[in-house]
């Protein structure tokens, strides 16, 4: 390993701009001309519309235009779109009511988008959207998921009973024998608490066009920039992909929330043509809030047989899952494929069966939130398998041991070919750096103190590096997701890398150079990563389900194999020896039994100048592209071991120690591995214990400020110990598996388990706030008292 | 309208800005120091952390007015030419950041609370003390690491300062 190469902890090329505030995103650029877009919000969870009086904001000083839905249906401009199709258990297809950018006859959630003001400024675009005049007609909303197939409030037309599908996976005949001869039965009932991403930096765009191309340019904060250009385009019609240019540019966290094509972008785009100039919008801390996709949502009934031995014979879940008002671009994949072919967990369970209705309400659209499915999955499969272990009264590690999965590949009931993995070793390892051994020592001490101490286990998988194209088309995708890449090397052999990867925290300017310094030999000073930009990257998926690592850097090694071979065409020619008797290692093509060699960066300005072969045998240059797609997903799996001490006085909860022990196969950079861990563990942490959309009866979001939604901080976490393991993964040509969601897929199982442990009692719901744990507290020790 | 004069990273400013104008908006919009960010409504995420008059201040819950006459550094003005403030140098090299939008908020609150605390401070007030600095990427840990190694490294810069 070289000190900039793979497995190296490389300090970060992109942290000079950061810690200088040199950093550009987009809230931070300005074109010139621009003007300020400000969204007038729905106050009503649902509405009919029945006039919009906009003659005093259109008088109000410097506003420029006052639009509504009807303009955007006047001007034809399409509706955002779902682009994951689902089919219900009958066969017929999800029912996706329509999602103007701007409201069209009515509003179907708190935040829905009503009108637009452009102005010269933002305060007088906000004091203009003051004096819109809107004549609602208030409609019964419906907002709990459990209620809203039998609610009378009816979101969209196409779906009356609010069901968007009611869908299923596994073989329900097989697990309903599992169960008729099962020993044991563990059913919980499972909330999976609502979240709010909240990306550190909120939504922004600016939206320009230029009269004399015909042609638009988009600056927005995206995850997939290309995936953005193409709905865009081919969806919602904005203009025809080649005269429209997307571009994010640093972008402060996304998390699964700036994936998806939104209303203020659409209308961005489209206001800048009406008005003829650039329109800059960027979203308040509340309109976040209100208007970015949520995430999670769950209400759900499962259950786990097992045999006299502990060993699980099946797994039945019923979930319901809120989309919320409108479909969202992947809402439909989330709460499905994302969710259901994980619950197999890295254990051994012949049969699973899984339903699922996703519901609308009138509440904002639902759709991935970092993990996506797989926490909900994870928190399933976890709760039960520690219940289970508990009622038994086995070890929870034991009875884990006992259900791993040990010969791979592994064909679970539910879709997924487990291609490798050692859950073993991750826990044992786990086990280690938990001192496990001494827990009922340190439980005791507490104890002493009058502190009530828990420990918890999460042992997770998940499938990320997403994934096959012909296997997400044939499940539903409207997309493939295969990702691009290309090779400039330039004449004096520094190179640039063009990534259809989009980084939005996690390090790519970096690790992808680490790749390309390790394969070429160049330093990494020399390597600069081009992502974000539709102009200069051909095409790309975007980052998101932990697959820049597996599937985007997969993509580059593919084009540097490329650029090694056309270097040793032109080496060839150099050295005056056959193509075939040149190999490349170190930086240095060498003819192979001799002291003969070229520098990587000689060859590179040699087949700039081509003056050692004939144009016509061999093209000039040095430039490769590749696509790659995966040929299957990538399957990292890990052991968490939380330990809480509770105070039972306070029902406060201190989480006390965190081990982290993960597979992701080969690591290009541990320090920013081990940073993604840490990220992904706070935000698990945080559905465990603080955070939760509330929204009343009506429909109001209760929880939309910081005020009000508890974010995790600094003083709730200790250090965190993380470890790794390392099976590589057969999948890809560099055996990584993908980092990014892990920690939010564990933890919050890892937290509950641990804070009922603590207690005694199985019941507590996410998040686990003081007074839940209070309240969990005084009946358990009621009980105790009574026994 | 009115008119406003400050001192921003040494340099003297004026201008003349909508009362309403909050000083992230002044330092952002009418300076373009657009280190200095915005994540919030509220007061609770400390992204647009400036330090006025040698204190840590939220710069949205100012106005540009209320800071007549007084001395602002940004994240811009910390560094000494090329050569990074430590705490800039200690963010870097313990990766207490990734996206970045919190970085400039959370280092001049560090640098602040070491001024405060001292740069022996422990990861318990550490913690403590960034209660108002909220990230969503790193979970905190190497953040807290980097502000322990970076209240170290401020104590040694004076002293290789008057070495040299």
């Amino acid at each position: 390993m070289t000190a900039t190469g793979i497995g190296a902890p490389v300090r970060r090329k992109e942290d000079q701009r950061f810690v200088t505030g040199t950093g550009r995103y987009v809230d931070d650029l300005n074109r010139p001309g621009q003007a300020y877009a400000y969204f007038l919000r729905s106050p009503h969870a649902h509405a009919a519309i029945r006039r919009i009086d906009k003659a005093a904001a259109l008088a109000s000083p410097g506003v420029l235009a006052v639009l509504t839905g009807e303009d955007l249906a006047a001007d034809k401009i399409g509706n955002l779109i779902c682009g994951w199709m689902i089919h219900s258990k009958d066969g017929t297809p999800m029912k996706a009511g329509p999602h103007p950018a701007l409201a069209q006859g009515k509003v179907r959630y708190v935040g829905d988008h009503v009108a637009v003001v452009i102005a010269e400024t933002l305060l007088q675009a906000k004091d203009a959207a003051e004096a819109i005049v809107v004549d609602y007609e208030v409609l019964p909303a419906v907002v709990d998921p459990a209620e809203a197939q039998k609610s009378q409030a009816q979101v969209h037309e196409v779906a009356p009973d609010n069901t968007v599908f009611r869908w299923h996976l596994g073989d329900k005949a097989a697990v309903d024998q599992a169960f008729a001869r099962a020993k044991h039965i563990t059913k919980l009932s499972l909330t999976n608490n609502r979240l709010v991403p909240n990306a550190m930096e909120p939504r922004a765009a600016i939206g320009e066009y230029d009269p004399g191309t015909d042609s638009f340019t988009l600056y927005t904060t995206s995850q997939n920039p290309h995936v953005a250009r193409l709905v865009l385009s081919a969806f919602i019609g904005i203009a025809p992909e080649h005269k429209l240019r997307v571009i994010a540019p640093d972008v402060g966290g996304g998390f699964g929330s700036k994936i998806f094509i939104y209303a203020e972008e659409t209308v961005c785009l489209w206001a800048a043509r009406k008005i003829g100039r650039p329109v800059k919008w960027n979203a308040e801390r509340t309109e976040a809030f209100l208007a970015d996709a949520h995430g999670r949502d769950h209400v759900t009934e499962a259950e786990m047989a097992v045999d006299e031995d502990g060993r699980i014979l099946g797994i039945r879940v019923s979930t319901i899952a809120n989309l919320g008002a409108y479909l969202s671009t992947f809402a439909s994949s989330v709460p499905t494929y994302l969710y259901a072919p994980l619950l197999s967990g890295p254990y051994d369970i012949p049969a699973i069966y899984c339903e699922v209705d996703g519901v609308y309400t009138n509440t904002a659209p639902v759709d991935a939130y970092r993990g996506a499915g797989r926490p909900e999955a994870t928190f399933v499969v976890e709760r039960l398998a520690e219940v289970t272990a508990r009622q038994l009264g086995m070890d929870p590690a034991k009875f884990r041991k006992k259900n791993y999965i040990r010969n791979f590949p592994h064909q679970t009931p539910v879709i997924m070919t487990y291609d490798v993995g050692d859950y073993h070793a991750s826990l044992e390892k786990a086990l280690e750096l938990a001192d496990y051994k001494n827990f009922g020592k340190r439980k005791r001490e507490s104890a002493r103190r009058g502190k009530l101490r828990g420990i918890g286990f999460s042992s997770y998988i998940e499938a990320c590096g997403i994934a096959p194209s012909q296997a997400v088309g044939s499940l539903g995708a409207g997309v493939g997701l295969w990702e691009s890449a290309e090779v400039r090397v330039n004449p004096t052999g520094s190179i640039e890398v063009l990534t259809g990867s989009h980084s939005h925290g996690q390090g790519h300017e970096t690790t992808f150079a680490q790749l390309v310094s390790d394969r070429l030999g160049v330093p990494i000073e020399n390597i600069t990563i081009v992502h974000g930009d539709t102009d200069k990257v051909q095409f790309g998926m975007g980052t998101y389900g932990s697959r820049s690592g597996a599937v985007g850097m997969s993509a580059i090694a593919k084009a540097i194999d490329k650029v090694i071979a056309k270097g040793k065409k032109v080496a060839a020619h150099v050295l005056e020896a056959s193509e075939g008797d040149i190999e490349f290692k170190d930086g240095k093509f060498t003819v192979v039994g001799t002291d003969k060699s070229a520098a990587f960066g000689d060859i590179a300005l040699q087949a700039y100048i081509a003056h050692k072969f004939s144009g016509q045998e061999l093209e000039p240059g040095l430039k490769e592209g590749a696509f790659y797609d995966p040929t299957n997903f990538t399957f990292p799996a890990g052991v968490h071991i939380c330990e809480v001490e509770i105070d039972p006085e306070t029902g406060m909860t201190s989480i006390v120690n965190w081990t982290a022990v993960d597979d992701f196969g080969v690591v290009i950079n541990p320090m920013i591995v081990e940073g993604q861990v840490h990220g992904g563990i706070a935000q698990g942490v945080g559905q465990a214990l603080h955070e939760r959309a509330v929204y009343d009866a009506s429909g109001q979001l209760l929880t939309a400020s910081y005020m009000d939604y508890q974010m995790p901080r600094a003083e709730d976490f200790p250090p965190f110990t993380v470890g790794m393991t390392v099976t590589p993964c057969p999948s890809n040509p560099l055996g990584v598996k993908g980092c990014g969601e892990a920690g939010a897929i564990a933890a919050p199982a890892a937290v509950i388990n641990a804070i009922t442990d603590a207690l005694g009692h199985e019941d507590i719901a996410m998040p686990a706030t003081p007074h839940a744990v209070w309240r969990a507290a005084q009946k358990s020790q009621m009980r105790m008292a009574a026994e | 309208m009115a008119a406003v004069s400050m001192t921003v990273n040494g340099r003297s400013v004026t201008a003349d800005i909508d009362p309403r104008t909050l000083l992230v908006q002044f330092l952002r919009e009418d300076l373009r120091l657009t280190g200095t960010h915005v994540g919030c409504d509220t007061s609770q995420c400390g992204a647009c952390v400036v330090h006025l008059d040698g204190k840590a201040v939220k710069a949205c819950t100012i106005l540009a007015l209320q800071c007549e006459g007084a001395h602002v550094t940004t994240i811009e003005g910390l560094a000494n030419g090329t050569e990074l403030h430590p705490m800039q140098a200690a963010f870097r090299e313990h990766h207490g950041l990734q996206c970045g939008f919190c970085t400039p908020g959370m280092i001049m609150t560090a640098v602040d609370l070491v001024n405060r605390k001292g740069s022996d401070v422990d990861e318990h007030t550490i913690r403590h003390e960034l209660e108002g600095n909220l990230c969503r990427c790193t979970g905190y840990h190497n953040i807290v690491k980097a502000i322990a190694a970076g209240a170290r490294a401020m104590a040694q810069a004076p002293l290789r300062q008057a070495a040299e």
